[in-house]
């Protein structure tokens, strides 16, 4: 390196520099809504679910169930942000069935006739306040959030979780400054299994699937502000009636009890 | 680039006399292509109707603002840092400088966000050093403006070290004997000789660092959070737009490349026209 012609070394660690800026740009994007996953158009084949990031750990245990029943089949997940799941349906995104966090997030797919047949709330979400573990702010109610000093950390209303969180607050009467709007649920419970923030308004789902890293707190104003997950059969589904044989499962007995032991309420 | 100037520039050859060898121009077009078809999309799906009103929102400003200040900031104390440990691995031996010149660099192969979470267990209020800050001081860095500048550091910083790493070994080291020999000091020797040689080098770097910090998300929202005014910049303003209006993140992501083109293209005339 240090025998090379000056200009010439120079002009690499430009370059190096130049591709690294770059990679790193790459990195920093995030919600990718694409999947390659796409089987032969057999009866058979693979479903593809584009589900909202909070269904993974119980829309997991459904696939493979339902692989269990439907041998020769197989479930292909997309987890992701329901707004950018949706946008990825409408852009052509191929997939058979979308589980969204929010009829909001349907309804963009809705709206551009995306879906066969109207979609069906399967689920729904409750929020709860997340404590640090042993709640040492001795929290209670939603009110008590707006204590002076205080770190409380609330998703961005752009976001489903954030959009509840202000309902449930304008229900109360509450006016909460939070030290951030998290980008989404998993950001705002970050902050408080980190113990940066002292309280975030979070789902029960979230808080129940991180365990005794964090405590949950009820609150009443969060049955103004409950979330329906509806889901649907897309109109371009690939694999229509394993998707069907899918959703089927979802909304069996069977499936329910997997997704309240997760912490989903019934419909 | 400096170098070049001091050589009195590459022999020049007769233009056209060869041409550009495909096998160099295909290539260098495609790249081209791939970098600037992107850019071109945004341009062509901006909303340019809405835009007055995007535009005129108290908000974009204000995360703007936010944006320039914080990765100006950064920039400068990336060039504070930067400047000297990249002397230290170019111009000194130590045991081990092949595993530090590793890990200075280790935030450009980290995933922001890995790094906002790194930044969070070191600085935060629970952090290895960050425990004692608050203990000590009463000083919490997450949620504050300082946590962006922090972040964004932490991010850009390698891209400067590097690139003044690489001036700095492709500098001749005899104009630096040169002057002790004539009784400077180390530090002296520097600052009278290696840094103008190597204004350059220090340009360009801090050109990317700065441009790397503007641009930065992950380590920002992860570590200093997203309130409008006090921590949300352009990119995270941005990316929340997006769920929900991307005709909204479209126009703010104009606003950022406007000003980004226009800070670089005036930086490149005044510091680099040499090259």
């Amino acid at each position: 390196m240090t025998r090379t012609p000056a200009r010439r070394t120079l002009r690499i660690a430009g370059a190096g520099a130049a591709a690294l800026l770059a990679l790193s740009a790459c990195s920093s994007t995030s919600g990718d809504a694409t999947t390659g996953a796409s089987g032969p158009p057999e009866l058979s084949g693979t479903v593809t679910v584009f589900a909202a990031a909070s269904l993974e750990e119980s829309f997991e245990t459904l696939g493979a169930e339902f692989e269990r029943q439907h041998p020769g089949t197989e479930v292909s997940f997309n987890f992701g942000g329901s707004d950018s799941l949706a946008a990825g349906i409408t852009n052509g995104a191929p997939a058979d069935v979308f589980a969204a966090a929010s009829p909001k997030t349907m309804a963009v797919v809705t709206d551009q006739d995306g879906t066969a047949g109207r979609p069906v709330t399967f689920v729904r979400n409750q929020l709860q306040i997340a404590t640090l573990p042993g709640n040492p702010d001795r929290i209670s109610s939603l009110k008590d959030l707006t204590e002076p000093g205080l770190k409380v950390v609330l998703c961005d209303k752009e976001v489903p979780c954030g959009a509840a969180a202000q309902k449930a607050l304008d229900a109360a009467g509450l006016d909460l400054e939070p030290v951030s709007y998290e980008q989404d649920v998993k950001g705002a419970l970050t902050k408080v299994e980190l113990k940066e923030a002292d309280a975030a308004v979070v789902y029960r789902t979230d808080v129940r699937a991180a365990g005794d890293k964090v405590e949950g707190v009820d609150f009443p104003e969060s049955a103004d502000a409950v979330n329906d997950y509806p889901i649907a059969l897309l109109k371009d589904a690939p694999h229509a009636r394993a998707a069907k044989a899918f959703i089927a499962l979802v909304r069996s007995a069977e499936g329910q009890k997997v997704l309240t032991d997760a912490g989903f309420l019934e419909p | 680039m400096s170098a070049e100037s001091r050589a009195g520039g590459p022999p020049r050859r007769p233009k056209g006399s060869r041409g550009v060898p495909l096998p160099l121009l295909v290539p260098a077009l495609l790249g081209l292509a791939f970098l600037l078809v992107p850019l071109i999309a945004l341009l062509l799906r901006t909303p340019w109707r809405g835009l007055p009103e995007q535009l005129t929102s108290p908000g974009v400003w204000e995360a703007l603002r936010l944006s320039l200040i914080c990765a100006t900031a950064a920039t400068a104390l990336s060039l504070v840092l930067g400047v000297p440990l990249a002397w230290l691995l170019a111009r000194t031996e130590f045991p081990g400088r092949g595993l530090v010149r590793a890990l200075v660099t280790l935030p450009l192969v980290l995933p922001p966000v890995v790094g906002g979470v790194a930044l969070l267990l070191a600085l935060g209020r629970n952090g290895v050093v960050g425990r004692w800050l608050d203990a000590w001081f009463g000083i919490t860095l997450p949620f504050t403006t300082t946590g962006v500048v922090l972040a964004e550091t932490f991010v850009a910083m390698p891209f400067l070290v590097i690139s003044v790493e690489g001036t700095l070994r492709a500098a001749d080291p005899r104009y630096e004997e040169a002057a002790t020999t004539l009784g400077a000091s180390r530090f002296t020797a520097f600052r009278r000789v290696t840094l103008p040689l190597i204004a350059p080098g220090i340009a360009a770097g801090a050109v990317l660092a700065w441009a790397r910090a503007l641009g930065e998300f992950g380590a920002t929202i992860t570590f200093a959070g997203n309130f409008p005014g006090r921590t949300q910049t352009m990119p995270l303003a941005v990316y929340l737009a997006l769920q929900n209006d991307p005709a909204a993140a479209i126009a703010l992501s104009l606003v950022l490349l406007t000003v980004s083109i226009a800070v670089l293209a005036g930086l490149r005339d005044r510091w680099m026209r040499a090259t």
